[in-house]
C-alpha cells in the first residue's frame, strides 16, 4: 500500500514546468501540479495535466519497428540503427548532405539537442537543423 | 503546530493503514501516504493540495483499508460533498483536523478556516480555530458593476483561458467520468479560446451546489482568472435560493438530487 508523488519535468515543451506523477503501488495513476516549483507555480497546460497518459499506455512502442513490404516487424536497436545509418549514408552519397534535415526535440535535454546539431553539422554535413515545434 | 500534527499522526499510524498528508522532500511538496512513524518528520501543511482527491483514489483502490487524513477546513468540506456523492467512505476515514491561522485564512479569503468535525468518527483536532477572513474585495467591487460591465469583465477574464482543464482536474468535487466539457455537443474540440460563456459556465453550474470554496481552481489556473469571484457569487445565490451550503453538513443530501415533488427552491413566482 504505497502512494507517493514523484516530481519530474513535463516532457512536452521547452518551458520546463514541473509536475508530480501520482503513483500507487508502482503504477502511475495521475498528474498533480507542483505548487511550489518556481517555473509553473502550480500551473500546467493541458499537455502537462495528461503527461502520465502515455507512459504505461498499451499502444506505446517498446522496441524499434522496421517496415518490410508494407508491414512492421519488431527489431533490436543494433539492427534498427544500422539500417538508419545505411539509408542516411545512401541519401547523402546520392543526393548530398543537404538532402537530409534533422529535427530536434523539446523532449530532449539541452545536451542531447546539442549532440543532435553536432551530428547534423559534423557527421552528416548539413545545416538543416530545426525544431519539432515547427514540424 | 506542525510538531503537534506530526505527533498526532505518529500516534494514529499504529491503528491506521496510512495517513494522507503533504510531504516535503528535496523535490518539493506533494501529497503522500504516510505509513511509517519515521516518515512523519517530512510532513508539512503547505502549500495546499486537494488531499481529499487522494483519499478518494486510495479508498477506491484499497477497498478495505482505513486511512487517516490531515485536513484543513476546505479539505473537510470537500470530503463532506464527496461522501454524499459516494466518492469517499467516511466510515473508513479518520480525520485529523487542522485549523488554519488568521494569515492563512486571509490569504484564501476563507470564511470558515477550520474543519467542523462533528459527526466524523474518531477525529483529532490541532490548532485553535480563528474567525473567518473578510470576503475577496473583488467580489464587492464586482457587485457595483452594471450588467454590461459584468459581461465585459468575464469576457476579458475568460479570453485568457488556455483550456488546460486544470480548474476541472484539480477540483476535488468535480469527478464525473463522463464530462460535458469533453462532449463536442457542448464544447467545440480544438477551439482556443474556448467558447464564452459555455465552457466556464457549464463547469460553474455543475459545481453550483458542490463548490466548497477551497480555491484550488484559482491556484491551478495558469492564466490567473479569478474563478473564485464567480464561485463566491454562486455560493451566495445557492445559499439564498435553496438554503444549501456545500460542505457544511454531512447529513443533508445534495439538493439537486431531490425529487421535484419536494424541490427546495423558494420562490414567490407563480407558475
Amino acid at each position: 500500500m504505497d502512494y507517493q508523488n514523484i516530481q519530474t519535468i513535463c516532457p512536452f515543451c521547452g518551458c520546463g514546468c514541473a509536475l508530480n506523477l501520482e503513483i500507487i503501488d508502482g503504477e502511475i495513476v495521475g498528474v498533480l501540479p507542483a505548487m511550489d516549483h518556481p517555473v509553473g507555480h502550480g500551473g500546467l497546460c493541458i499537455k502537462g495535466w495528461n503527461a502520465h497518459a502515455f507512459v504505461q499506455h498499451e499502444d506505446r512502442l517498446r522496441t524499434p519497428l522496421i517496415r518490410e513490404n508494407g508491414e512492421f516487424r519488431e527489431a533490436g536497436w543494433d539492427e534498427a540503427l544500422a539500417l538508419v545509418a545505411e539509408k542516411l549514408g545512401a541519401v547523402k552519397s546520392e543526393d548530398g548532405a543537404d538532402a537530409i534535415g534533422i529535427l530536434a526535440s523539446a523532449k530532449c535535454t539541452n545536451e542531447e539537442n546539442y549532440l543532435l546539431q553536432k551530428f547534423a553539422r559534423a557527421v552528416i554535413g548539413t545545416n538543416n537543423v530545426d525544431h519539432c515545434a515547427r514540424l | 503546530m506542525i510538531e503537534e500534527v506530526r505527533s498526532v499522526v505518529r500516534q494514529r499510524l499504529s491503528e491506521l493503514d496510512g495517513v494522507v498528508a503533504m510531504r516535503l522532500t528535496e523535490q518539493g511538496t506533494a501529497p503522500f501516504l504516510f505509513v511509517d512513524e519515521d516518515q512523519t518528520g517530512m510532513l508539512v501543511l503547505e502549500p495546499r493540495y486537494p488531499v481529499s482527491e487522494t483519499v478518494s483514489k486510495l479508498q477506491k483502490r484499497f477497498k478495505h483499508a482505513h486511512f487517516g487524513v490531515v485536513a484543513r477546513g476546505c479539505d473537510l468540506r470537500a470530503l463532506v460533498e464527496m461522501a454524499k456523492r459516494h466518492q469517499i467512505d467516511p466510515d473508513r476515514l479518520t480525520v485529523i483536523g487542522v485549523a488554519c491561522s488568521a494569515e492563512q485564512a486571509a490569504a484564501c479569503y476563507c470564511a470558515h478556516p477550520y474543519p467542523e468535525l462533528e459527526g466524523w468518527p474518531e477525529t483529532s483536532m490541532v490548532g485553535e480555530p480563528v474567525a473567518g477572513a473578510p470576503r475577496n474585495p473583488l467580489v464587492e467591487e464586482y457587485a457595483t458593476l452594471l450588467m454590461e460591465e459584468r459581461w465585459a469583465f468575464w469576457q476579458a477574464q475568460f479570453a485568457k483561458c488556455i483550456k488546460c482543464y486544470g480548474c476541472r482536474d484539480i477540483c476535488p468535487v468535480c469527478f464525473c467520468e463522463a464530462c460535458a466539457l469533453e462532449d463536442p455537443l457542448w464544447v467545440e474540440p480544438g477551439l482556443l479560446v474556448p467558447d464564452f460563456p459555455m465552457y466556464h459556465l457549464i463547469k460553474a453550474m455543475h459545481m453550483s451546489t458542490r463548490c466548497v470554496a477551497c480555491r484550488q481552481c484559482e491556484t491551478a489556473c495558469p492564466a490567473g482568472i479569478p474563478l473564485t469571484v464567480l464561485y463566491d457569487l454562486i455560493h451566495a445565490d445557492v445559499e439564498e435560493l435553496i438554503g444549501y451550503i456545500p460542505g457544511a453538513d454531512k447529513e443533508s443530501g445534495p439538493p439537486l438530487s431531490l425529487t421535484l415533488a419536494d424541490a427546495p427552491i423558494k420562490s414567490d413566482l407563480a407558475y
